[in-house]
């Protein structure tokens, strides 16, 4: 245990770092009632996914840039996401005065 | 071979294949026209189909008695057949068009029985509301007839003999908003399936027992010009070769052996269609169809199918001795039995069938006396089949005649109709006649033939009872004949008229053909084994009784029915007492099977089955259904709707799903 904090930062600290950043993004889309706080943890997902790519990059195959370009596309594709889930909430907005996701329970039997 | 010159010898499935055609477009695409058009198709097309079919077989005829002329062996052509089923290198079915002089012959009846009937039902069918729906029904009869006749196989005869009950089914059962007819087609449907069962049987036994033999026999077979033998094709069963290697079999099954025993199983089928005692219960019933169907169907066609299956398997019945005396057992009998009945029954319709029944007897006890040494009655039976289906048709389509001048079907609503129907009355007349047996009409010539084929035979105790149902036949026919015709007018039959011109016409047609089929040389057309001298002309020592007993038989009828009125014969049923209602109960047959079917099968068969059925097998059924939907209702509660819910079940599943993989397999 102390050989993790007393050693340079390396493949498993930044690996923490991304899981720890996953956790909080499930717990926090587990737990949001509102559908902004729930888009806002899937961004940390996202997010977490993304460091990912770009760690293993570094540390499995420096040479190339792999990683780093997924990674790029995965923030391209969470800005749109963004972009269409807002305007669902909007429209939802608009409909039913509220984004509490516990309200919506058509799926519900 | 000089068939390659003829165009009808190559294109003999034209026959059958014109029927489909037409009945394909009346059932598919006619019967979609408005009601008014489909009305004024529906019978020219069928009629018309029809005819130019009759017009093919008779041309058919023509050739091949040409081809092979009398005196000369008739060869039994296939000139076209393919393969419908391949199982295995050795068996196949085929499907194709057989053409031998039995063949020919039926080919000829059907088609011009049919034809003529489907014109008399433009007239007698006229305004029905199913008039499409009818021709449809007729004309798949017709093509199911027609390919039952040509059957190569027996496997192919077997789908087309299904295909001629099912349309007998339907149209029994054609007025389907009249209970009697409903209960009747399914008692016809039912019984003919019974007895097809046996057909079945005997089948899947003869097949498997040929199929063994097969490979050992197919290569003389092959050598002898047999090619494309198949082991269901007749000409492969009723082989020479292949009898003496079935009769060698040591094979048995309670104490019969194979041959006989599928002999008698296939006899069981042909005896139902035929309706031969005790399977007959069905026959009189169902007249309760239109009846130019009764006509054609019941009368004319599809109850030659089980003396038609006899003859087709001819040779293999003779290698079995015992199937063939059951065959002429049941056929006398059956003979008697029904002429008896025929005598009390007051619905014109229903004498007709009991006629029938008995005169398909003659067939069936021709075939059985007969043997490939003597095979006059084989001959006979086949000239019988000829004679009848004409007489017979014509007594039935002037019946309807009567019944649609009267519209009923008692005898005693009728009377005094000679003068009214002068047209009706003349050809009735002619064909009563030959029923009845008297020179120069066609019934007497082949009942001649069946008599003497029975009297040489040996079987002096079937000649008598041929003669004695002659006798009994002309009293019960002149019975209608002098009530309807000659009996006091009733209020029923005052305002009766002729028919019209479409329904004379084959009335006419087919009076002719009563006179004149008497003459055709059939012992030169139709004939098997070793006919060294087939019979020729009159035997007079038997004619002789026959027209005597025919003539007692009138009279007797006269005695009764004209000369003495309605009290002389109302004296003679009070003086037989209870033998006179037996009888008129039809020996209460149809009682028995019901006490046997309701009181026994149903009771102690049918009624635990049912029982087992619904309550073991349906409760497992239900059991399953049951356990799905309590368990359904239990995880409902778990369905709430809420995506974050299913969300963290997901994450937990897929949590779990780690931990296990990392603690069992790392």
């Amino acid at each position: 245990m102390s050989d993790f904090f007393l050693s340079p930062v390396g493949l498993q600290h930044w690996l923490v770092v991304s899981t720890a950043l996953f956790s909080i993004g499930i717990y926090g889309l587990l737990t949001r009632r509102n559908a902004v706080g729930i888009l806002m943890a899937v961004e940390l997902l996202l997010n977490s996914t993304s460091l990912n790519f770009v760690i293993f990059n570094k540390f499995a195959t420096p040479s190339a840039v792999d990683g780093q370009i997924m990674s790029i596309f995965i923030i391209a594709v969470a800005a749109a996401e963004v972009v269409v889930g807002m305007a669902i909430f909007v429209t939802l907005f608009k409909h039913r005065k509220t984004v509490d996701v516990t309200s919506m329970n058509l799926l519900k039997n | 071979m000089h068939s390659e010159q003829s165009f009808i010898l190559n294109n003999v499935w034209l026959i059958p294949a014109i029927p489909f055609l037409s009945f394909l477009t009346l059932g598919l695409l006619i019967r979609n026209f408005p009601k008014k058009l489909q009305d004024q198709l529906s019978g020219i097309v069928a009629t018309l189909a029809v005819f130019s079919a009759a017009v093919l077989a008779y041309w058919l005829a023509w050739e091949y008695f040409h081809l092979f002329p009398a005196g000369v062996a008739k060869q039994a052509l296939v000139p076209w057949s393919f393969e419908w089923l391949r199982y295995q290198e050795n068996l196949a079915v085929n499907v194709g068009v057989l053409v031998d002089p039995i063949s020919v012959l039926l080919m000829v009846v059907v088609t011009t029985v049919s034809s003529l009937v489907h014109l008399y039902s433009t007239g007698y069918m006229h305004g029905d509301p199913g008039y499409a729906r009818y021709f449809t029904w007729l004309n798949l009869f017709t093509f199911s007839m027609l390919g039952l006749v040509v059957s190569p196989n027996i496997l192919q005869m077997y789908v087309c003999w299904e295909l001629v009950g099912a349309s007998s089914f339907l149209l029994i059962g054609f007025y389907f908003e009249k209970p009697s007819a409903v209960s009747a087609s399914k008692k016809a449907f039912i019984v003919t399936r019974f007895a097809d069962l046996g057909f079945l049987l005997g089948v899947i036994l003869l097949g498997y027992y040929g199929y063994n033999l097969f490979a050992s026999v197919a290569p003389s077979l092959h050598a002898s010009g047999l090619t494309n033998v198949q082991p269901f094709d007749f000409a492969f069963l009723t082989n020479p070769e292949v009898m003496n290697q079935f009769m060698g079999m040591s094979d048995t099954f309670m104490g019969m052996g194979v041959l006989t025993l599928s002999m008698v199983l296939i006899f069981m089928g042909a005896a139902g269609k035929s309706a031969m005692f005790p399977l007959h219960i069905w026959l009189p019933d169902a007249m309760e169809g239109p009846t130019p169907v009764s006509a054609l169907i019941h009368a004319a066609t599809m109850v030659v199918a089980g003396v038609y299956l006899v003859a087709r398997m001819f040779p293999v019945f003779a290698a079995s001795a015992d199937a063939l005396l059951v065959v002429m057992y049941v056929g006398a009998f059956t003979a008697l039995f029904a002429a008896v009945i025929g005598c009390t029954q007051d619905d014109i319709k229903r004498v007709l069938a009991f006629s029938t029944l008995s005169q398909l007897g003659y067939m069936m006890f021709a075939l059985g006396v007969s043997s490939m040494d003597h095979p006059l009655g084989y001959t006979a039976s086949m000239f019988h089949l000829f004679t009848h289906a004409f007489f017979k048709a014509l007594l039935f389509l002037g019946a309807g005649a009567l019944i649609h001048a009267v519209h009923s079907n008692s005898i005693w609503d009728m009377g005094g109709l000679a003068k009214k129907m002068p047209v009706t009355h003349a050809t009735v007349l002619i064909a009563t006649l030959a029923i009845a047996g008297i020179y120069p009409l066609a019934g007497f010539f082949s009942k001649d033939e069946i008599l003497v084929a029975a009297l040489e035979s040996g079987h002096t105790g079937v000649f008598a009872i041929g003669l004695l149902v002659a006798g009994i036949t002309a009293f019960y026919m002149f019975r209608i004949y002098f009530v309807a015709f000659w009996g006091k007018p009733s209020h029923h039959s005052e305002h009766a008229h002729e028919a019209p011109i479409s329904m004379l016409i084959p009335l006419i047609v087919l009076a002719i053909f009563t006179i004149g089929a008497g003459f055709v040389p059939m012992a030169d057309l139709v004939s098997i084994g070793h006919s060294a001298g087939g019979h020729h002309g009159i035997n007079w020592a038997v004619a002789g009784p026959s027209l005597f007993v025919a003539a007692a038989g009138i009279s007797f009828a006269w005695f009764m029915y004209v000369a003495g009125g309605k009290q002389r014969s109302a004296a003679l049923a009070g003086a037989l007492g209870g033998v006179y209602t037996t009888i008129k109960q039809k020996f209460y047959f149809d009682e028995i099977y019901l006490f046997i079917t309701k009181k026994i099968v149903f009771r102690f068969i049918a009624t635990p089955i049912a029982w087992f059925d619904r309550n073991v097998v349906d409760g497992g059924v239900n059991l399953s259904g049951w356990l799905t939907r309590a368990s359904g209702a239990a995880l409902n509660s778990t369905q709430t709707g809420q995506v974050q819910t299913y969300g963290a079940w997901f994450v937990g599943g897929a949590v779990t799903v780690t931990l296990v993989l990392w603690i069992f397999f790392l």
